[in-house]
């Protein structure tokens, strides 16, 4: 029996032990010396229940990480976020009402990485409207800043493809996007 | 497409007597993320714990906080000190059998070219829930994890500590 004890299972009651095979890793991009402005995971099979992301990632401008759907870059998401900066604790909109995507990950700085974990919940139901939630984190010894975000694609299709952005900048060398697949019984 | 099963459990340890310091220690490379999973409770007085890695004791770590206490947000960051602050634990104020819950991702801990990110929840279960980012400015592979009771206190008999090892594709 292999434990299914992520930051999924924090949140819930009951049938926290789940049979061996339950957690897959499904695709991981690094990215390379020269930079990427977006990573994409395509073709995601529709096999499981539900999908985490996991990574950590350095960007040149310090700014936001967008995740989308199927492709779609028009106004169909909506997110909340909580967050502290070491001095306040803050709640926000995501995006500032601009909605193009759901954040799952600021960097503030451009030194150290930002780490992040994002659940997507029953991505392949098309009977409900996709959502997420996720933890994301960068310290930089006297910055950064701790977050708890939500996140809802207005749309009832199957995510077929999911792709991480930032608001603006690159992705620098070494950061790292892995996706994996998670089974109901 | 995918690379196969993973989340592998990698050791455990509940405490049969108390104990200041808990350590994985020989560490699998082969992984990408840790994920330590606790149930923590001081034995004695209302102490934090630390997460080091690798025997560090150097002030080479750094966290930021935010938490509620079920009145009040609040937001609180160290610098520049001896370990990773995952929070007051449970203690002798609270109720018998109260634990605190700790869980930590640890992330891309064998790389050898970034400082280690750790991301976490915690909570004192009876007054406050915490998110935590914590850094560690090393650039060295992590082989060994450690939790530590401050302050001279120690874990109570019962608490657990189970590491998993997550490979990505």
């Amino acid at each position: 029996m292999a434990p299914i004890l992520g930051i999924i299972a924090s949140q819930i009651s009951g049938h926290l032990w789940a049979p061996s095979g339950a957690y897959d890793s499904i695709a991981t991009t690094t990215v390379g010396a020269g930079g990427t402005s977006s990573i994409t995971f395509s073709s995601i099979p529709s096999t499981y229940t539900h999908l985490q992301i996991r990574g950590i990632g350095k960007n040149t401008a310090g700014v936001d990480y967008v995740l989308r759907y199927n492709g779609d870059s028009g106004s169909n998401y909506r997110g909340h976020v909580l967050y502290g900066d070491g001095a306040t604790p803050f709640s926000a909109n995501t995006f500032g009402g601009t909605y193009t995507g759901n954040d799952i990950a600021f960097n503030g700085g451009t030194t150290y990485f930002v780490s992040f974990v994002t659940d997507i919940l029953d991505y392949t139901n098309t009977n409900k409207n996709k959502t997420l939630r996720g933890l994301y984190g960068v310290d930089e010894n006297g910055s950064g800043q701790i977050a708890l975000v939500s996140g809802l694609w207005m749309n009832t299709a199957a995510v077929t493809s999911i792709t991480i952005t930032a608001v603006s900048g690159t992705f620098s060398q070494y950061s790292s996007f892995a996706l994996y697949g998670i089974r109901g019984n | 497409m995918a690379a196969g099963n993973t989340y592998v459990a990698l050791a455990t340890n509940t405490l049969s007597s108390t104990a200041a310091t808990v350590s994985f220690s020989s560490i699998p490379s082969t992984y990408t993320d840790l994920v330590l999973v606790a149930t923590l409770r001081q034995s004695t007085t209302n102490q934090d714990g630390y997460l080091r890695f690798n025997s560090d004791t150097g002030t080479n770590y750094s966290d930021t906080v935010v938490r509620g206490n079920g009145s009040t947000a609040s937001s609180v960051r160290d610098t520049s000190a001896a370990g990773i602050d995952i929070g007051v634990m449970s203690n002798s104020a609270n109720a018998s059998g109260e634990f605190e819950t700790v869980i930590i991702n640890i992330m891309n801990y064998a790389n050898t070219t970034t400082n280690k990110t750790v991301i976490m929840r915690t909570n004192q279960t009876a007054s406050i829930v915490n998110a935590i980012v914590g850094l560690w400015r090393s650039t060295a592979a992590i082989n060994t994890v450690s939790l530590e009771s401050r302050n001279s206190g120690s874990f109570a008999i019962g608490s657990t500590f189970s590491l998993y090892g997550i490979a990505s594709a």
